[in-house]
């Protein structure tokens, strides 16, 4: 079973998909998930405390906004303990503030530096398309270590 | 003085469980999780259902909960716990933060059923089109002789 990062982070579709076919898949929940399960200072909504983007630090320079490096400290982790990662590039769900917007970018900068396997691929528009997309997802993960062979 | 932070249901995990399908409705699908539930809190919602508990006993749920319709049901982790009063719209007002974009791939997900049922059967894949373009915008020049025309 292989760690594949998820794009976007909060995707239903390739949250499913990669775990329908045998992988872990590594988005948005897990690292929101672990800080809202640890005492500590109450920092609503996310528990995003003063310390997150001084672990941000590992993966955005000092002079990038905090909200960029604090919103890193919950996906740096993820992206490093990722051996693939899955992208849909045309994702209009993933849009938010400038911070948002920055670490988006920063995230799929950081995934494309990294050396682990990418599958690239837009959202089906059509049923073709799903079957494309789906068949792309499975060939990709049956490729990655103890997947079934396609 | 900062508040403390002591965190509810420790060690658990949650997900969402969304059902697409002419077979079976959120409501026919929580009766049927409850009976093989053992332990697990679920709580029904408009798109399915939520799952918490110790991490064994949810992905044992999810497996069995898969088999009621495996092409219609989908599955993903959620970080928040269910009623979580920073995400519970019922504090909030509006929807849950989060939703319009389950909503957004809501739409999607029968073409993802179609994808599946297809690879199933072993239809054979469609050749892979490239990327969709863009719709090319307005010509400047042609939107002039749009504006000539109708002065």
């Amino acid at each position: 079973m292989a760690k594949v990062f998820i794009y976007p982070a909060t995707s239903l579709i390739l949250s499913d998909l990669v775990a329908r076919f045998g992988h872990k898949p590594l988005g948005a929940a897990l690292g929101i998930r672990e800080r809202i399960q640890t005492a500590g200072i109450d920092s609503p909504p996310l528990q995003i405390t003063p310390e997150e983007p001084k672990r941000g630090l590992k993966y955005a320079a000092v002079e990038v906004p905090s909200g960029v490096r604090g919103r890193m400290a919950i996906y740096g982790p993820l992206i490093e303990e990722a051996e693939a990662a899955v992208i849909v590039t045309d994702a209009d769900l993933a849009f938010g503030c400038m911070g948002c917007a920055r670490t988006d970018e920063l995230i799929l900068f950081s995934l494309r530096q990294s050396d682990i396997p990418i599958l690239e691929l837009n959202y089906p528009a059509n049923e073709e398309e799903g079957v494309q997309f789906v068949a792309a997802i499975k060939k990709f993960l049956a490729g990655l270590p103890n997947g079934d062979e396609a | 003085m900062k508040a403390e932070y002591a965190p509810d249901y420790i060690g658990t995990v949650t997900k969402y469980v969304f059902v697409e399908s002419p077979h079976m409705t959120p409501g026919e699908l929580v009766l049927r999780a409850y009976e093989i539930s053992e332990g697990v809190l679920i709580k029904e919602t408009c798109f399915g259902l939520q799952v918490t508990g110790t991490s064994e006993a949810v992905d044992r749920l999810i497996s069995e909960i898969r088999t009621f319709d495996p092409n219609h049901i989908f599955v993903k982790d959620r970080g928040f716990p269910p009623g979580d009063p920073r995400r519970c719209r019922a504090n909030l007002g509006g929807a849950r933060p989060g939703y319009l974009g389950h909503e957004r791939e809501f739409r999607l997900l029968h073409y993802i059923t179609h994808g599946l049922e297809a690879l199933e059967r072993g239809k054979g894949v469609p050749e892979m089109v490239p990327a969709r373009e863009k719709k090319p915008r307005l010509d400047i020049q042609r939107l002039q002789e749009l504006i000539d025309e109708e002065s």
